[in-house]
């Protein structure tokens, strides 16, 4: 192991050595490139866990619910005839999921899955004295649901409970009927009303659902919504968000319910997220691309440079392959110390960002690190670029003719 | 029983056209056939643009030919590919150049070590001293560690001399490896040529455009034009 490519290795190295300025410069370029490309990276992935932290944190990645009503055509129509049929669509009435609770414990046995919650959903009104409001009505189990959307950090007044006949609601909702935690209010869906004690004020992160969230314990939903002992979906979190597609698509061909993933609630932040990282992917590769060839034409140069030696070298034995590979190392080895040098002013940059750009809260505004993996694997693609950088010098300098490098 | 063995190289009506098929084609050898021996000391002298040079080349499997056969201890090796080549070179020659070739980057003892480095991966202890007893030989055990750049013209030509014949090749391939010193270095180095000669019974074909230094080889080949004009043995003193 100690003589692998000795003879290639003892030449590359004093080659580079012996063109100091041409090899220092390459270097820093190379570094400079894989710094931008590594702080870029840190950078995007940072921003786009916190953006997906802050928005999948307070809802549910996958949701499980019944299949909506559909009106079926009255006669079969026969397979090789087409029917035009207009039918009226139904109003969707609440539905359950059947059997719900035996379905938890097998989608909480599935390892993508972190965390199930039944729910009740409905629409109804919430009034207090002469103010009526209309309101999106969830009935939930606290701890379960706490585990899908983090309700216990989203409190900004009182504390969340969820005993009989009591209720969260958002902070718009308060203010606009006037209530703090400790009021009651009244809420009525269709031709059902119960009153509840507010225990506390959540604030989702968005205003308008803010203003018309309600949410109760299951049992005082199920009876307002008119589903006795039912659920009308279940709300599932994941371990990794970006497993809901696939696990979306598992679930439907097991079950009869209707699944929705994330990603379909919130395209405008999927879109966003695919363009960054395809602008992202971009600067990458044209970073690459430019460190390739800047490596690639200080080869070029060094290979007439050194003509006379490598006609010298042939003479002497060396064969094709060896002088091939001199050059082949020597990218590799610009490659290898810009990446080292560059991973360290990633850290540089990364660790100033963390310092000096701060919130207005005067934290930092999210936190950004350079993973090992990351690092590495921007590391070993510059070196892979520094090599193939290397292909066409090498082969330049393969194929000169000894005789003719001799006679200069 | 005795099987003649072949001679260490044959050379059979070579002959050398550069840029074939363009306007400028030429050319420079004409059907040149001699033969060397073990242990042969051997001046190749002639006019400058007489070939000389590319015959070298041609010996040394640096060039090939375009007409005619070359055997080295009887294998033909004017159809070799580049790894063939090589190899060959590796195993039969080494080459002092009259603008003493060493590489600039490595010191005097790197230079001779390099041959062994190149084709073992590694240098061995005994190439070591090995490479260290031939620098002395050479009168360079005082300055193995200098760069060729720190050395004069003449030590720079005995390195390159330590390294054509650290490995003990059959035959040394020299190129006017004096033409660039002065009279007393190039004497000098002729002698080290000689004793190596006397020391290795290795074979040597010497470049020169020197007569006196001619005069010292037991046998001299005149090129003109491109072909043998005169093939002398006899007369070489040490
Ligand atoms: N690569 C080449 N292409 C074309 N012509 C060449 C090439 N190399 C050498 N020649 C020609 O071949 C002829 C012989 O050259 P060579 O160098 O072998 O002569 P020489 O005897 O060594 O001369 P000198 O004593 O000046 O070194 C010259 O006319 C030279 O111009
Ligand atoms: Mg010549």
């Amino acid at each position: 192991m100690l003589d692998w490519l000795a003879f290639e290795r003892r030449v590359a190295i004093r080659f580079l050595r012996e063109g100091r300025m041409q090899t220092v410069l390459i270097i820093v370029g190379v570094a400079a490139g894989v710094a931008v490309v590594a702080y870029i990276s840190a950078l995007i992935t940072g921003l786009q866990r916190n953006t997906l932290e802050k928005t999948l944190g307070a809802q549910a990645h996958v949701t499980l619910s019944a299949r909506d009503d559909v009106v079926l055509p009255a006669r079969v129509p026969d397979a090789d005839s087409t029917a035009l049929v207009h039918t009226q669509p139904r109003v969707q009435r609440p539905r359950s999921i059947a059997n719900w609770q035996a379905l938890v414990p097998v989608l909480e046995a599935m390892p993508a899955v972190a965390a199930v919650s039944p729910m009740v959903s409905g629409a109804g009104l919430a009034q207090r004295g002469e103010a009526s409001k209309s309101i999106a009505l969830m009935g939930v189990d606290l701890e379960r649901y706490d585990r899908i959307v983090h309700l216990r950090t989203k409190v900004v007044q009182g504390e969340a409970r969820l005993g009989p006949g009591e209720g969260i609601i958002g902070r718009e909702l308060a203010d606009d009927l006037g209530v703090r935690v400790g009021d009651r209010i009244a809420i009525v869906t269709g031709t059902i009303g119960d009153s509840l004690r507010v225990t506390a004020l959540v604030d989702l992160g968005v205003r308008e659902l803010n203003r018309r969230t309600v949410i109760v314990p299951l049992r005082a939903a199920q009876s307002l919504v008119g589903l006795p002992g039912g659920a009308s979906g279940l709300d599932l979190a994941l371990f990794d968000v970006w497993a809901a597609q696939r696990l979306a698509a598992d679930l439907a061909r097991q079950f009869p319910y209707k699944v929705e993933i994330w990603q379909e609630a919130n395209s405008q932040l999927v879109s966003a997220l695919n363009a960054q990282s395809v602008s992202t992917a971009l600067i990458r590769g044209v970073v690459m691309v430019v460190v390739a060839l800047g490596i690639a034409s200080v080869l070029v140069v060094s290979v007439v440079q050194k003509q006379r030696e490598i006609g010298i070298l042939r003479a002497i034995g060396a064969t094709q392959g060896q002088m091939r590979r001199v050059f082949l190392l020597q990218g590799a080895i610009v490659g290898a110390l810009g990446s080292a040098l560059g991973v360290l002013l990633a850290v540089g940059l990364i660790k100033a960002f963390t310092t000096f750009v701060r919130g207005s809260d005067g934290l930092p505004l999210f936190a950004i690190t350079l993973a090992p993996g990351l690092a590495l694997s921007i590391a070993g693609i510059a070196t892979l670029c520094g090599v193939l950088a290397a292909v066409a010098p090498a082969r330049r300098a393969a194929a000169l003719d000894p005789a003719q490098a001799i006679r200069l | 029983m005795t099987a003649t063995r072949p001679p260490l190289i044959e050379l059979a009506g070579v002959g050398k056209r550069y840029n074939v098929g363009l306007p400028n084609e030429t050319e420079v050898l004409h059907g040149v056939s001699f033969a060397v021996e073990r242990g042969e000391f051997v001046a190749l002298i002639g006019p400058s643009g007489s070939g000389k040079s590319t015959l070298l080349n041609i010996v040394g499997l640096l060039e090939r030919l375009t007409a005619g056969s070359y055997r080295i201890e009887g294998a033909e090796a004017g159809r070799l590919d580049d790894a063939g080549l090589t190899l060959r070179r590796r195993a039969v020659f080494g080459f002092v150049f009259q603008f003493h070739h060493l590489l600039p980057a490595f010191s005097a003892l790197e230079n001779v070590t390099l041959p062994a480095l190149m084709r073992e991966a590694r240098v061995s202890a005994a190439q070591h001293e090995r490479a260290r007893a031939m620098l002395t030989a050479v009168g360079l055990g005082q300055d193995m560690h200098k760069r060729p750049g720190e050395l004069s013209g003449g030590m720079q030509q005995r390195v390159a001399i330590a390294r054509a014949l650290v490995l003990e090749p059959p035959l040394v391939l020299a190129d006017e490896p004096t033409g660039n010193l002065d009279r007393a270095s190039s004497d000098e180095v002729f002698s080290l040529m000689r004793q190596m000669h006397a020391d290795l019974n290795t074979s040597f074909l010497i470049v020169t455009h020197d007569p006196r230094l001619a005069a010292r080889c037991d046998r001299v080949i005149e090129l003109v034009d491109g072909r043998i004009e005169s093939d002398r043995r006899g007369g070489g003193t040490a």
